[in-house]
């Protein structure tokens, strides 16, 4: 099992701010990294380093500025780098899962259906997308009586297990993960690693941030510490 | 109709007019116009409309038409809301008496040419005979679309969905569809067209007719035609047939069940009765119906005396 | 996913000496949606109407993917197989709902009107389809013999919604699609249509220059100013990292909440 999913070579990324001056920020400086389906690499460094930007970078919602990011079996991988729109659509739809700090909230939408809209995107059908997502609320403790309200008024830690849930509902062969477990109490963030250690059974090449140590340390296999300016370790 | 000889053209017409009141230059106008209604069916033909001595809205279209076609050996018959004896046929057979100088009648059977408004006779027509319709607004389409630009672009690209929807909402509203008279039609599978103001009831009669119908609008300045034997369909829904009306009563004087019968008040008390619209029609079944009575009864004399 | 749906090349249409777009070239994918995103002036709606047959370009070509003659340029096609095209393989949401509707009709004869101008002649049949699909725009089927002058301004988008996707077009046109409704309504309404489109694996073009919509509608956007295309991408993107100066500008001039 030992078949890299994820390749980064030399990837370096920095904002430039037109409007103030055309100043440049380096980001990230040649970042290599390679992870193979089921491994879970844990991405470490101080504040600001540029962690969460890593991830972006490779989820293609940052446009790097050199180097490549290729991300599928070694045959038919996809460089990120150099995708066109809908190709990055598709592994996006297929391949690559995110699961981000923060929940997008489309007002009035309620929660089941945010969590069954990756499966509808696939073509399951309403009643199979429905029970699968109510499962996964169940197994993140959300009560039943919040499943059919808009997450608007949820607390920040339930708005994170919605996420979750929406991250985790479909089994993607390659994952994102950043600080998925930072607003959940004990008992969830249990329930977070079990999803993690599932999702490495199942053949899953992961990439996380984890702010907790305990989690760490239970899911990591390897670790990326990113110095200053995003010099790779 | 032959071609007019100068005897028979002074001979005929009114001091000063040309015969039938138009000159012969848009009576050429008028039947270039006329054939090629007649190639394409149901199709709307404008035409040089002249001015007529009359207003529009009283015809000028249908004489306009009459005029064009109609020849010194034509009998000519003209009818207003089926009936031979309202004013406006009466002038109008009065004013080609005047011009022309041909013969007229009532009866539809005798009449070469026909010019109505409002009804189509109920004695069938044969191929020896034209009919002649008064028209006001020629356009189908015109209640649902303003622009006379747009409304050609969708006969010339077959769209009429637009009339559909009309029919639509009738059947939403009132569960059938409400129009009852000028209801239109698809002419030879192709053109849709408004047959002017007659009742549904009329509609079946034009299909399939043996006699040529032409229609001519004044104001608009149209022409349009049904050649003989052509399919005339009148639009409906699968599950919406069309239907013509019916009624309960009879015809008071004549006692028929098939015709078109108005309902006429005939006293200050409000009591009605019902009596065919076509009058030539009625006249002639009442006349019929005496002969009957007369053979009945000239049969019991003989039996009488034996 | 081997032929892009419609492809749009060196598009360019001046109004005498204002330009109102020029270099315009992007391709679309079944089932994409794409933003054509900028300020007023910035020439997208001139490009919508181009794309869309409404508006003659002075150069370049808008070929469509016709079922079956392939990639054929628009403005080469006849008036009729054009006029066909809009009506069937197309829809067009207009921003305000009274333009794109028989407003003197009712809204099942409206949705129903498409389905009569292709032929359909039973009335039940076409009154159930009218009906399925003002359910799926989440429209209350009581008054489907209502008049739209007395509805609401989203309850009339809906209709008109309804109405362009009834023929199961391929390929939708849409100009501020939620522009002048309520804030209220509009999350709503623009989530029953990214729902929509998603299920249909509709294509579409969709003016707007409400980021917002953007993010929430399209997979890819395109850029306008002064007429042309400054930048091109991911609609996440382009909004998290954009890269030309007016696109930053454009996207750091959204109140975050």
């Amino acid at each position: 099992m030992t078949t890299s999913f994820i390749q980064i070579e030399g990837l370096s990324k920095s904002f430039t701010l037109h409007n103030q001056g055309g100043i440049t920020l380096p980001v990230l400086n040649l970042v290599d990294l390679k992870i193979s389906s089921g491994e879970c690499v844990v991405v470490t460094g101080p504040s600001g380093v540029g962690k969460s930007s890593l991830l972006k970078c490779i989820y293609g919602n940052y446009l790097a500025t050199e180097g490549s990011v290729h991300v599928g079996p070694p045959e038919t991988a996809l460089d990120i780098t150099r995708a066109a729109p809908r190709e990055i659509v598709n592994l996006r739809r297929y391949t690559l899962g995110y699961v981000t700090q923060f929940l997008r909230i489309v007002p009035r939408v309620p929660a089941i259906e945010i969590v069954m809209e990756p499966l509808r995107i696939l073509g399951v059908d309403l009643d199979e997308a429905r029970e699968r997502s109510a499962k996964m609320l169940a197994r993140l403790n959300i009560p039943e009586r919040l499943w059919s309200l808009a997450p608007s008024t949820f607390s920040g830690g339930e708005q994170q297990r919605i996420n979750l849930a929406r991250g985790f509902i479909v089994e993607y062969p390659a994952l994102l993960l950043d600080e998925p477990t930072a607003s959940l109490d004990a008992e969830n963030r249990q329930v977070v690693v079990g999803l993690i250690e599932e999702a490495k059974q199942n053949g899953s090449a992961i990439l996380g941030i984890f702010h907790d140590k305990e989690v760490r340390d239970a899911v990591a296999d390897r670790e990326l510490l990113l110095k200053e300016l995003g010099v790779a370790a | 109709m032959n071609i007019l000889s100068p005897e028979a053209h002074s001979k005929s017409s009114a001091d000063g007019y040309n015969f039938a009141f138009l000159d012969e230059g848009t009576k050429r106008m008028i039947r270039r116009s006329i054939l090629k209604a007649v190639a394409i069916p149901g199709y709307q033909v404008p035409f040089g409309g002249r001015e007529m001595p009359l207003p529009y809205g009283w015809g000028t279209g249908g004489i306009q038409v009459t005029a064009g076609i109609i020849g010194p050996d034509d009998t000519l018959k003209v009818i207003d809301q089926g009936s031979d004896d309202t004013t406006n046929a009466v002038n109008i057979r009065k004013f080609f008496k005047k011009t022309t100088g041909v013969e007229t009648t009532e009866k539809t059977v005798e009449a070469t040419l026909i010019q109505t408004r409002h009804r189509i006779p109920e004695t069938e027509l044969s191929e020896q005979q034209i009919l002649v319709y008064q028209v006001p607004i020629p356009e189908p389409l015109r209640w649902l679309e303003p622009s006379e630009a747009e409304t050609r672009k969708m006969h010339a690209l077959y769209e009429y969905g637009s009339m559909y929807v009309r029919l639509y909402e009738d059947i939403t509203k009132y569960g059938h569809i409400s129009t009852s008279y000028d209801y239109p039609v698809i002419v030879n599978e192709r053109y849709l067209m408004r047959p002017s103001p007659i009742p549904k009831f009329d509609n079946p009669k034009m299909d399939n007719m043996p006699a040529l119908q032409l229609f001519g609008a004044g104001r608009e300045k149209r022409i349009y035609a049904v050649p003989p034997y052509t399919k005339v369909k009148s639009l409906d829904f699968q599950d919406y047939p069309f239907e013509i009306q019916k009624w309960e009563q009879s015809c008071s004087l004549c006692g028929s069940t098939d015709s078109f019968l108005d309902e006429v008040i005939v006293d200050d008390q409000g009591n009605r009765m019902f009596v065919c619209s076509d009058s030539d029609y009625c006249a002639d079944r009442v006349r019929e119906g005496t002969s009957q009575v007369k053979n009945n009864h000239q049969d019991t004399d003989v039996r009488g005396q034996e | 996913m081997d032929e892009p749906i419609l492809s749009v090349t060196d598009l360019k249409k001046t109004y005498g000496a204002i330009r109102g777009c020029k270099n315009i070239s992007f391709d679309i994918w079944p089932g994409e949606v794409l933003a054509v995103v900028g300020e007023s002036g910035s020439g997208k709606s001139t490009v919508l109407n181009c794309t869309s047959a409404r508006l003659e370009p002075d150069a370049g070509t808008v070929r469509y993917a016709t079922r079956c003659d392939g990639l054929k340029n628009i403005f080469d096609m006849s008036e009729p197989e054009r006029r066909f095209l809009m009506r069937t393989d197309w829809g067009f949401v207009h921003q305000n709902p009274r333009d794109g509707l028989l407003m003197d009709m009712s809204a099942g004869a409206n949705i129903g009107e498409r389905l009569m101008a292709i032929g359909e002649r039973n009335y039940s049949k076409i009154r159930d389809d009218a009906g399925e699909w003002l359910g799926r725009v989440e429209f209350d089927l009581e008054r489907i013999d209502d008049l739209p002058t007395r509805f609401s301004g989203g309850m009339q988008q809906r209709v008109q919604i309804a109405r362009n996707l009834v023929t199961k077009p391929r390929l939708v046109f849409m100009d501020e699609p939620t522009g002048g409704l309520d804030v209220s309504v509009q999350a709503r309404l623009l989530d029953m249509l990214r729902t929509l489109v998603s299920d249909l694996g509709l294509a579409a073009i969709i003016v707007t220059h409400d980021l917002v919509v953007a993010r929430l509608l399209a997979h890819r956007m395109i850029v306008m100013r002064r007429g042309e295309i400054v930048e091109s991408g991911l609609t996440d993107q382009i909004l998290d990292d954009p890269q030309h100066p007016y696109s930053q500008l454009l996207v750091s001039s959204i109140l975050q909440n």
